[in-house]
């Protein structure tokens, strides 16, 4: 019998086409989404070399990064080199014939969105794209990550990438979740815990009862931020949840292809006894509803905890700490829940899913934001966009006082107009606090759904659980 | 990509830990759809203040380190988003070697790929080094790949690890894919077997 094997092994073993003598190989890759940002370059450097794209059936491209997301966006892009970068993608997936999703069309949305909805991320796969989050498919049970723009190029002219092979994490969240508590609380709980460096070098499988029992949508989020903590990439075992969730997907397999999909994946899963470098547990029950007081995702407390004083920390943390709540202008020892908010942000390819629209709908149903409060809602997706309209929670959005965008990146990096203005904070369901991702000086908190639409209410970070 | 030819020269030190891909090329510099020219904007929100105006404590400012090919820097350094701008912009405003006790993964592999050798070493050694980047002009740091070794100014010298292909790459400035194509009989047969194996992909 061969040693057991982690699910990220058997994936690895599945995909090696070549390997050298020194462990370099080249993993063949299932899927490779592309977007309008990290992509130019990379298909410049095929026409000048004069290389194809070795198999277009299996690249997928949708802009998202740089689109607006107001509905006048139909007549055109104004900014002239956002609207050029995305000009450069119509062409390019038209010049080398890839899977398209055009601004208007209603499927586009952000590209990690958009595969799993179109059901392009499938169980066992190698999925990339130039794009860290593309960790976001490993929900799946799909190897996946972020790759730059030269190995972009590569994967367009040889299907293949050059990798070494990281090692085993697992991640295992013990028992339920508390009410109150979602995937974005687990996520940004662990990288509290790990840091923004401990997962460097490793591939994480996520675990345990609380990740059984979230569906498709909260295993995104969880896997979303797995690059937030320095993993390659972050892994969850498919199951029926999974299965149900892939089941009559637009590129799902059919038929026979279907049968002979599922007796594949039923393979893919830790084995007993199979080898972890590194594990860590945390008990579902004790993961409170979570922010980010800081500008790195590591900065993170239950709601309920106060600033942390930089003299808390050891190390290279303790200016870093320092620098941080200097840019944050926030106080050592003042409550989390006393921090007012001036812009909510609903979106992004962490919480811009049906299920989190839902979650910030169900806070905010019959309530109205603050007076003086900037919110708005952007879909992850077109689809979303339009089942959102359809449940009705488009309406609760709208009557609450927020604004109802169109699909794609929008505010979580601030490439397209929706901007931070010096200073001003906003609450955010992205995952990246960085200084200056929302806009120069731009102060960010991130949080779950609910907790966001709790804060456009009351006009502060709010604990979710006293919310009523 | 030109071949990586060894630095010696003044380190510019960068002690704050987790220094992001945001930080090192903003975003509004990301709608390029070139390569080149971004080493103007390496920093952007640090470097320069509102007005455009060089903010003058920033490091690559002072006059020590306007030239530098080195970085020390704190742990973690290139974490965030997958933008190769990040090493695009470095390598074009000439940084050729940067020294860590850790990098982040993408932003590692990013670097190779652009003449740029990142240098994992344990604290004590980055903070030899981090010492003598802050002496400016009084101190220099030398990088030898083909030896795999970096020197402090006094001459103390560490070793560092290097996977063996990617120094081959860098120190014949190779291209990848070319190398890859190379193996294309590797892939067509991989490919023939996986479609009988996994139709459905
Ligand atoms: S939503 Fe944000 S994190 Fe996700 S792909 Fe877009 S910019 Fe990146």
């Amino acid at each position: 019998m061969s040693a057991p094997k982690t699910l990220y092994d058997k994936i690895w073993d599945a995909h090696v086409a070549h390997e050298a003598d020194d462990g370099t190989c080249l993993l063949y890759i299932d899927r490779h989404l592309v977007h309008e940002v990290t992509s130019p370059q990379a298909f410049e450097g095929l026409r000048i070399a004069g290389r194809g794209v070795r198999a277009p059936e299996k690249t997928i491209a949708v802009p998202d990064h740089n689109v607006p997301t107001t509905t006048d966006r139909v007549n055109g892009i104004d900014n002239e080199e956002s609207r050029i970068q995305v000009e450069a993608l119509d062409k390019n997936a038209k010049d080398f014939g890839i899977h398209y999703y055009p601004v208007s069309d209603v499927r586009q949305g952000i590209v990690h969105i958009v595969g799993p909805e179109q059901g392009w991320t499938l169980p066992g796969m190698t999925v990339v794209c130039g794009d860290s989050h593309t960790a976001t498919h490993g929900a799946f049970g799909a190897l996946a990550h972020g790759i730059g723009t030269s190995e972009v190029e590569h994967v367009l002219a040889t299907q293949t990438l050059i990798q070494k092979k990281s090692k085993n994490m697992k991640v295992e969240i013990t028992g339920s979740l508390r009410p109150g508590v979602t995937a974005k609380d687990i996520t940004m709980t662990v990288i509290g815990e790990t840091g923004t460096a401990g997962g460097t070098g490793y591939v994480i499988e996520y675990c345990g009862q609380a990740i059984r029992e979230l569906s498709m949508e909260g295993r995104m989020t969880v896997c979303n931020m797995a690059i937030e903590g320095g993993a390659r990439a972050g892994l969850i075992a498919p199951d029926q949840t999974t299965f149900d969730y892939v089941k009559g997907r637009p590129h799902a397999p059919k038929g026979a292809d279907w049968d002979a999909a599922m007796a594949n994946w039923a393979d893919l899963y830790t084995d007993e006894d199979a080898h972890f470098d590194k594990v860590i547990t945390i008990a579902g029950e004790d993961i409170a509803p979570s922010v980010t007081w800081g500008t790195s995702p590591e900065d993170v407390l239950p709601i309920d905890a106060v600033v942390p004083n930089p003299s808390d920390f050891e190390g290279g943390k303790v200016d870093a700490v320092a620098r941080s709540l200097a840019y944050m202008g926030l106080t050592p020892g003042q409550k989390l829940s006393d921090i007012a908010i001036d812009t909510v942000f609903i979106g992004s390819c962490t919480n811009g899913r049906i299920e989190d629209l839902r979650a910030a709908a169900a806070v905010l149903k019959g309530k109205k934001i603050k007076d003086g409060m900037r919110a708005m809602v952007v879909p992850g997706s077109g689809l979303v966009r339009a089942q959102a309209e359809e449940e009705g929670l488009a309406q609760i959005f709208i009557d609450a006082g927020f604004e109802w965008r169109m699909a794609g990146c929008s505010m979580c990096l601030a490439m397209n107009p929706d901007q931070l203005a010096p200073e001003e904070r906003c609450a955010a369901t992205s995952n990246r606090n960085f200084e200056g991702r929302q806009g120069r000086g731009g102060r960010t908190h991130l949080l779950s759904p609910a907790m966001a639409a709790a804060a456009a209410v009351t006009g502060k970070l709010t604990d979710i659980r006293e919310f009523n | 990509m030109e071949k990586f030819e060894n630095v010696s020269g003044v380190a510019a030190p960068m002690p704050l830990i987790n220094i992001d891909t945001d930080m090192i090329i903003p975003k509004q510099f990301l709608k390029t759809i070139k390569r080149s020219g971004l080493g103007a904007n390496l920093f952007d929100e640090m470097r320069f203040d509102d007005n455009g105006n060089e903010i003058e404590d920033f490091v690559l400012n002072k006059p020590a380190y306007r030239k530098a090919e080195i970085i020390v820097a704190g742990d973690n350094f290139g974490c965030g988003s997958s933008r190769e701008h990040a090493p695009w912009a470095l390598r074009d405003f000439g940084i050729k070697v940067i020294v860590s006790t850790s990098f982040a993964d993408i932003f590692y592999n990013n670097s190779f790929k652009n003449g740029i050798l990142p240098i994992v070493l344990p604290k004590e050694q980055v903070a030899v080094l981090m010492e003598d980047a802050e002496r400016g002009e009084n101190a220099r740091i030398s990088v030898d790949l083909e030896n795999q070794t970096i020197s402090a100014t006094d001459g103390t010298e560490f070793k560092f690890e290097v996977d063996s292909f990617k120094k081959h790459c860098l120190l014949n400035g190779l291209d990848d894919i070319g190398l890859t194509m190379q193996k294309v009989q590797s892939i067509d047969s991989f490919e023939e077997k996986y479609k009988k194996s996994a139709p459905w992909v």
